[in-house]
């Protein structure tokens, strides 16, 4: 051991790195704090989601599955992450800890954050090959390839939230699911009895067998060692080669126990309502820590302890002792596609109101538990509807809003500025209504900005809308207006435009400008109502006054470069084409000395062409049977692919025919930004699917489609929208995907984005689009129909029309005379353009 | 081989326009430019007048302006196909290329406010389109 550094330049060490810890390094980066840290993980990943456990297994692919889970990057100079080694001693007199890799290193502070393993009860064959616990990244991947080769039955022990959490991912994993809980009712700690029965009626919908009060006897192995049956103690037996643990979490207290700090009854090392042990330098947060005996298993305690910590360091007066509401264990999660929430305590002791409301056919169960004065909000139940519960959460200990018929069904009266200023927004980082108003009076206008600065709503997002709420309303109240208007012309926003269009059935620009608008418009609303007229009218893009309205790629069909050249794409579907096309597009690069690229969608890209040459090319193309790509539109672009399983040893579909299908399908659609889609043949993922808004990844069994995804300034990963679809299915599910995109997303908003701004994401997408929610997929259905009945060349049907053409020259007046303004040079064998001053001076005053 | 690859060499001959230098050109004459019919309304076009590119725009009333069809942004000649439209009063054209807004009246960037670009005087007679270069 070398000499151990002055104690002022010592580091804080943090044992462990999950997500306690990552909210420490967070909370200690927002104060400006720069001393060294250090950081132990056990794990070899950075601190991830582990709320989110089951969307890993929902990835097909382990790197995608843990980019999914994956928390804000650390990017401090003063922090060090250690990851895959972890402390294995401390020693308090000389204040230094040991590690695995038996390297001693001194502390200023040490913070144990070492979290909670999971509980496995000693029951006979609980250590058999097959048995598993859910817990970390590298549990997941063990459940998948057991699961993966073993398919049949799985059961899983405890019906808890993390219990229904990984009966999810069973399910997922496509297993026969059982779930076994003790308790007479599933999550006995949030839920009460009609609570608990209404959500044992939603999950035995989904297939899953639920076994409620009865305790597992044991676990059978079978001829292979391996678990093959499992005996409940109610006389049961379930065959069953998975087996997985989910009976509670035990707090990692060993190190603290080695030291000889003192830990809670029921274990977790004991600290204060400062986090601190009995030994000032040391602290412990997260789910290791018993604050003055209590251990909390959930997030947003563990963040509040992070935060305490953070503040004493730092002598931040601003955040108090951890208490009160920090100590608040409310939860709502989606566990097996139910909304499940429990707020305060679901069975109080004394004298209280009970108001509940009970549907045995949809399964929607909400109770309220208020004071018998009805005056204070002591708890709450709500299964198959959560819409309530960031407004009653809000409200835990103090006067409901309004009435609570109002409060529990929907289109009751929205709770949003009646909320009492401290009533906890978001729980999960504790920020309240007063937090955020003051962040919006400070100048805060959109909601990306308000998770940003206030860091609600990004944990678990379940109080987005009431955000939204608060936002729209406070932003109303002191007159700043919430403006969605698309430019100074129009007050509306794209999606009111749609509407208005359509239902007013106008067909010009000059009319909805007339009618709707003010000015003349500008380059922002022209080619926007230009996109939707392209949409709900059809039409070509230079009929009459439509050419006015277009961007200049849009009115030379071409892409605009910088030098004032344009560049040319035929449509290649799927990427797939024939050597004598190819020799084509060879031939009309080299005819016409354009610079060739093969681009990210797989097609080929001809630079350089002036605007009076692009006919010219363009008849070449055509003639051999070439479309327009629209590359220059807001419009599909590519279906890119893999061969799939034509050529490919791996593949399992055609995932090369389908993407031709579905970019012939959709080609010319013309949309509020560009579209990116990808098939691959298998899950490999070679066409990089889930970086498109559309993606589809063969499996054994269909296709399953994601969307959401994009690459760019702001990479998004593809979300699951449907699993293992027939080919019918899926085209179906993309059609109205499309159409429901262009109705009501806003003017360049791509589909991850748009997904984010649908009240509900994801989920409610999924209702709109497969279960109809909306009662709109037979409009969805015809549009498309419209579309691909409507469908022609652009390109041919411009070379068709003299008057489409005469726009296609350099200048009005010398229509044969090339611009002389554009130069080129040559690099690499070809041109490459020059800009060349201007002739005529630019004032700069 | 396109011919156009090629930069001239004489440092008389202008590398933008081609125009070779010959001496001082008459300021204040109308040069008859094309019919008023040929510009599209609400949209632009450009002009080779004198060996300098005029980028025309015709605004809904049928008033044209004039403007040099150098955007001073990206360095590219392409104002005139900008999208036409308007900013509060002022008539306007958007550059293709980043988009800055220009008075069509006076060439001056409404998003920035230090630059300008040329305008020039322009008007209709007998249907035909005029400009006045310096």
């Amino acid at each position: 051991m070398t000499a151990a550094p002055s104690r002022q330049d010592r580091p804080l060490i943090v044992a462990g790195y999950g997500m306690a810890a990552h909210r420490l390094l967070t909370a200690l980066g927002d104060r400006g704090d720069t001393r060294p840290v250090v950081v132990f993980g056990e794990e070899p990943h950075p601190a991830y989601d582990r709320v989110h456990l089951s969307g890993y297994l929902e990835e097909g692919d382990p790197e995608q599955g843990a980019r999914r889970l994956r928390l804000p990057e650390i990017d401090a100079p003063n922090v060090t992450l250690r990851l895959g080694e972890r402390v294995t001693a401390v020693d308090r007199t000389a204040r230094t800890v040991t590690t695995s890799t038996g390297d001693t290193l001194g502390y200023e502070t040490l913070v144990l954050a070492t979290g909670s393993a999971p509980f496995v009860p000693p029951l006979p064959g609980h250590d058999l090959p097959g048995c598993f616990v859910y817990r970390t990244l590298d549990d997941l991947d063990a459940i998948r390839a057991h699961a993966q080769a073993n398919p049949g039955t799985g059961v899983v022990i405890g019906g808890g939230l993390l219990g229904l959490e990984a009966a999810g991912a069973l399910r997922g994993l496509g297993l026969d699911t059982h779930v076994v809980e003790l308790a007479p009712w599933l999550m006995p700690r949030q839920l009460d009895a009609g609570g608990g029965e209404a959500l044992r009626q939603h999950v035995e919908n989904l297939g899953v067998t639920v076994h409620a009060g009865t305790a597992t006897g044991e676990i059978r192995p079978g001829p292979d060692g391996a678990a093959a049956a499992l005996a409940l103690a109610d006389g049961t037996t379930v065959d069953t080669r998975t087996v997985v643990f989910s009976a509670g979490i035990r707090p990692r207290d060993e190190l603290a126990r080695q030291a000889g700090l003192p830990v809670a009854e029921r274990g977790g090392v004991l600290v204060d309502t400062h986090c601190r042990t009995e030994d000032p330098y040391v602290y412990a947060i997260g789910e290791c820590a018993a604050v003055e005996g209590t251990v909390y298993g959930l997030v947003a305690p563990g963040n509040a302890m992070a935060d305490v910590v953070a503040a004493r360091l730092t002598g931040d007066g601003t955040r108090g002792p951890f208490g009160g509401a920090d100590a608040d264990t409310s939860t709502r999660l989606k566990l097996l596609d139910v909304e499940v929430a429990g707020f305060g305590d679901p069975q109080p002791d004394g004298d209280v109101l009970d108001v509940t409301y009970a549907d045995p056919v949809t399964g929607v169960y909400k109770r309220l538990i208020l004071s018998d004065d009805a005056r204070t909000l002591l708890g709450g139940v709500l299964v198959g509807d959560g819409e309530a519960y960031p407004a009653l959460r809000a409200c835990l200990g103090g006067p409901l809003p309004d009435a609570p018929d109002k409060l529990l069904f929907p289109g009751g009266a929205d709770p949003g500025a009646g909320l009492p200023d401290e009533a906890r927004v978001c729980s999960c980082n504790n920020v309240t209504k007063a937090g955020i108003v003051a962040a919006i009076d400070a100048g805060t206008t959109a909601m990306p900005e308000l998770k940003a600065c206030t860091r609600a709503g990004a944990t678990c997002g379940s109080c987005v809308p009431l955000m939204k709420k608060i936002l729209d309303e406070r932003l109303t109240a002191t007159g700043r207006t919430v403006s969605h208007a698309l430019c100074e012309h129009f007050p509306h926003s794209r999606r009111e435009l749609y509407d208005i269009v359509a239902v007013r059935g106008i067909t010009t620009f000059s009319q909805v400008i007339a009618e709707h608008g003010s000015g003349r418009g500008c380059d922002i609303c022209k080619p926007a109502v230009a996109s939707i007229l392209a949409g709900l009218r059809g039409g070509h893009v230079l009929d009459g006054e439509a050419a006015t309205l277009q961007d200049t790629n849009d009115h030379f069909l071409a892409n605009l470069q910088k030098n004032g050249t344009y560049s040319v794409v035929p449509r290649v579907p799927g990427g797939e084409i024939t050597p004598e096309r190819l020799i084509v597009i060879g031939e009309v690069a080299r005819d016409f000395g354009l610079y060739t690229k093969i681009t990210g969608g797989q097609r080929i890209d001809m630079f350089g062409a002036r605007v009076d040459q692009l006919p010219a090319i363009w008849r070449r193309l055509v003639d051999a049977g070439f479309e327009s790509g629209h590359a220059y539109g807001k419009a599909l672009r590519t279906v890119k692919s893999c061969v799939g399983s034509t050529w490919c040893r791996y593949g399992v579909q055609d995932s090369a025919g389908l993407a031709v299908a579905l970019e012939l399908r959709y080609r010319g659609l013309r949309s509020p930004h560009k579209i990116k889609a990808a098939v691959s043949g298998c899950a490999r993922e070679c066409a990089e699917a889930n970086s498109k808004d559309f993606g589809v990844i063969a499996t054994e069994n269909g296709w399953n489609l994601l969307v959401g995804g994009n690459g760019g300034f702001r990479p998004r990963h593809a979300a699951t929208l449907a699993a293992d679809l027939t080919t019918e299915e899926l085209i179906r599910y993309v059609d109205r995907f499309l159409m429901y995109y262009i109705r009501t997303a806003d003017r360049l908003q791509r589909t991850a984005t748009w997904i984010e701004d649908l009240d509900g994401g994801l989920d409610h997408l999924r209702d709109v689009i497969i279960g109809d929610s909306l009662g709109i997929c037979a409009d969805l259905d015809a549009a498309m129909e419209r579309h691909i009945g409507d469908y022609t060349d652009e390109w041919a049907a411009t070379l068709a029309d003299p008057d489409k053409l005469r726009r296609f020259v350099s200048f009005v007046n010398a229509p044969g005379t090339p611009d002389p303004s554009i130069a080129f040079e040559v690099e690499r064998e070809q041109i490459k353009p020059v800009l060349i001053g201007p002739d005529l001076e630019v004032v700069r005053k | 081989m396109r011919t156009d690859a090629i930069l001239p060499a004489d440092p008389r001959v202008s590398r933008v326009t081609g125009r070779v230098h010959t001496g001082s050109i008459a300021t204040g004459d109308w040069l008859d430019v094309c019919h008023h019919a040929e510009l599209e309304p609400e949209r632009g076009a450009c002009a080779l007048v004198r060996g300098q590119q005029v980028a025309l725009f015709r605004t809904h009333d049928g008033t044209v302006h004039a403007l040099s069809n150098y955007d001073p942004f990206s360095g590219a000649y392409v104002l005139s196909r900008g999208i036409v439209g308007t900013r509060g009063d002022t008539p306007t054209v958007a550059s293709p290329m980043y988009k800055q807004v220009f008075d069509l009246r006076t060439g001056r960037c409404l998003d920035d406010p230090e630059v300008t670009v040329p305008a020039y005087p322009v008007r209709v007679r007998d249907g035909r389109v005029e400009v006045a270069l310096p």
